[in-house]
């Protein structure tokens, strides 16, 4: 009887995780949803009211910033997880590159920021633009990246590599011919695990970029818009009509949560497809 | 010069060059790979060069009481305390919400209701900060307002939002230490006469201890580094002081840089000390991560789960 109880109630408290995702999802959707329309999507701001129009250049800046962010990090990323995962010898400087990798995971994205900000914006002279913003969220996602591909990497079996060098092919050349290719979908998923989060980070590109723009960014050095500082920005910094800037943060947020889910189920699909084809060898 | 020679000395070259080859693509991988800690480095001394005539106040900037900018003021003993309260407040709930929810999706849960919760909860992290920020400010400071009184924008909101956001690193670290106990250890204990429910009191979570505490302390951090969804919601008041109810609004580490580095002033005593407050959260930040590090070392636990999550801002 007690056992019951305790049970029930323990699945009880499980699932409050499900209703807070339920209730904020499903507030947000609604409350989006109705503010949503061709014209919210595809119009910039307003010169004079920025609150209203719509949030065309937002969305098109944050996709521009995840690419940046992207090219940065990833090569970096991967060659990084190739050397920690193929080349490294135990010794101190592996370690320590592991300890630095995880170092970097730790800082909080406000402080990469305050970095971007001294580093990017005013030491190196971009100033507040789309190269600012996409490599300061890159300097956050490049351990993400490091990661997954290290551990792609690592779980390709060792037969895989024996059996190309057995053939007499070269070190490189096995890489890049067997290990990579049975890697490259679990490295895929995590890099975009890596820009889902990248995409709703706010901390990071606030301070980097200017704020809301009414132009779409023409070179890398143009100051450029994003959704999460659109967000941010119309509800503190122009409250010239709380309503209407509200009802446009319902939107936007729907739009960033939806660009999030995309990369999210992508991800998720091509892990699955991966878990099945590494079974499917293995059987 | 015999063939034999002869044979053996292009061997030696095109082996060389194939060698050379594969030595450059070593020296630009490791290359590749030094880079995260060159980035370290670089973060760490442009943080520090940038903060440096701040810090050294010493005691007076750690410990001072008054943060006021526009008279010269700048003490963070306030913004420091707030940043805990906030921090441990969020972290109590998401405890008390995520290791019974671990208990449950570890122990009792049937398979299909843990491929529903499960999936929730890691959907949970995706929601991007400012967005839950905005949900808290729309739909829990106005409720509280309405039930509790106060301005509503306040330590109560930042703990919820933050539990929120801290939950789902709560419910799979600890589920990860739960699993990892060794089989034999729960049916030694069944076997023994014990209930499920004193097998997990008694054998399970003990064993997973470590794992739960490494998950909580890990959380203490991401929540003191969260910087947009709490900022949202915990109301910033001008002048920052200790808080003395959970009703009243107060400023944490991260939002006092948001809301004051656009009109800091370059070169400023005022930016010296923005850039020595994210020092200060870097090293708070860095010492929970260590110790997440320490706490796991050696024991049953989830260093994969936490390695995975240390970097979930």
């Amino acid at each position: 009887m007690k056992e019951t109880v305790i049970k029930i109630s323990l699945c009880m408290v499980a699932l409050i995780s499900v209703a807070v995702l339920f209730a904020v999802v499903g507030y947000i959707f609604l409350k989006g949803i109705q503010v949503i329309s061709l014209d919210f999507l595809l119009k910039p701001p307003n010169y004079t009211a920025l609150e209203k129009g719509g949030i065309f250049p937002h969305i098109i800046g944050s996709l521009c910033l995840l690419a940046v962010c992207l090219l940065f990090a990833v090569p970096l990323g991967i060659a990084s997880g190739i050397y920690l995962a193929e080349y490294a010898t135990e010794n101190i400087l592996t370690k320590s590159v592991r300890f630095f990798v995880e170092c970097l995971a730790g800082i909080p994205s406000i402080v990469i920021g305050l970095f971007g900000l001294i580093f990017l914006v005013y030491y190196l002279g971009f100033g507040p633009c789309m190269l600012s913003g996409g490599l300061a969220l890159g300097f956050m996602i490049l351990p993400w990246t490091v990661r997954a591909s290290e551990e792609a990497l690592k779980a390709v079996p060792r037969s895989y590599r024996e059996a190309s060098l057995a053939l007499g092919v070269s070190k490189w050349q096995t890489i890049r011919g067997v290990v990579l290719k049975s890697a490259y979908p679990g490295i895929i998923t995590g890099i975009l695990l890596g820009a889902g989060k990248a995409i709703g980070e706010a901390a990071v590109i606030l301070l980097t970029i200017g704020g809301l723009v009414t132009y779409l960014p023409h070179s890398l050095l143009d100051d450029v818009g994003a959704l999460p500082v659109y967000i941010y920005t119309i509800l503190t910094v122009v409250p010239a009509s709380r309503d209407v800037a509200e009802s446009h943060a319902f939107g936007a947020s729907l739009v960033l949560i939806m660009m999030f889910l995309m990369i999210s189920v992508f991800a998720l699909f091509l892990r699955n497809r991966y878990i099945k084809r590494m079974s499917g060898s293995r059987g | 010069m015999s063939t034999l020679e002869h044979v053996r000395g292009l061997k030696l070259k095109f082996g060389r060059l194939d060698l050379a080859k594969e030595g450059i693509i070593e020296k630009l991988l490791f290359i590749a790979a030094l880079s995260s800690i060159l980035l370290v480095f670089f973060i760490i001394a442009f943080m520090l060069k940038e903060s440096i005539p701040a810090l050294a106040l010493g005691w007076n900037f750690i410990f001072g009481m008054t943060w006021c900018p526009g008279h010269e003021q700048f003490g963070i003993f306030p913004i420091i305390v707030s940043t805990f309260v906030v921090g441990t407040g969020a972290l109590a709930i998401a405890a008390a919400i995520g290791i019974p929810t671990a208990i449950f999706l570890a122990e009792f849960s049937p398979r299909w209701l843990r491929n529903i919760i499960k999936p929730c909860v890691e959907m949970l992290v995706g929601i991007p900060s400012i967005v839950l920020g905005f949900f808290g400010l729309m739909v829990l400071v106005p409720f509280i307002r309405d039930s509790l009184g106060g301005y509503g924008e306040c330590i109560l909101a930042g703990w919820i939002i933050l539990a929120i956001m801290t939950l789902p690193h709560v419910i799979s670290i600890s589920e990860d230490s739960i699993r990892a106990v060794p089989e034999g250890y729960k049916e030694a204990s069944l076997a023994l006469g014990a209930t499920q429910l004193q097998t997990i009191r008694r054998v399970l979570l003990p064993n997973a201890r470590s794992g739960i505490l490494a998950s909580l302390i890990l959380g203490m951090g991401n929540a003191i580094g969260e910087t947009m969804a709490v900022l949202m919601v915990i109301g910033n008041p001008e002048i920052p002081w200790i808080p003395s109810s959970i009703l009243e609004p107060v400023r944490v580490l991260t939002s006092t840089i948001v809301l004051e580095y656009s009109y800091m002033e370059w070169g400023s005593m005022h930016q010296h000390a923005l850039f020595a407050i994210g020092v200060v959260l870097f090293v708070i930040v860095a010492i929970f991560n260590l110790v997440t590090t320490v706490a796991i070392k050696g024991r049953f636990g989830a260093t994969a789960a936490i390695k995975g999550v240390i970097g979930g801002r």
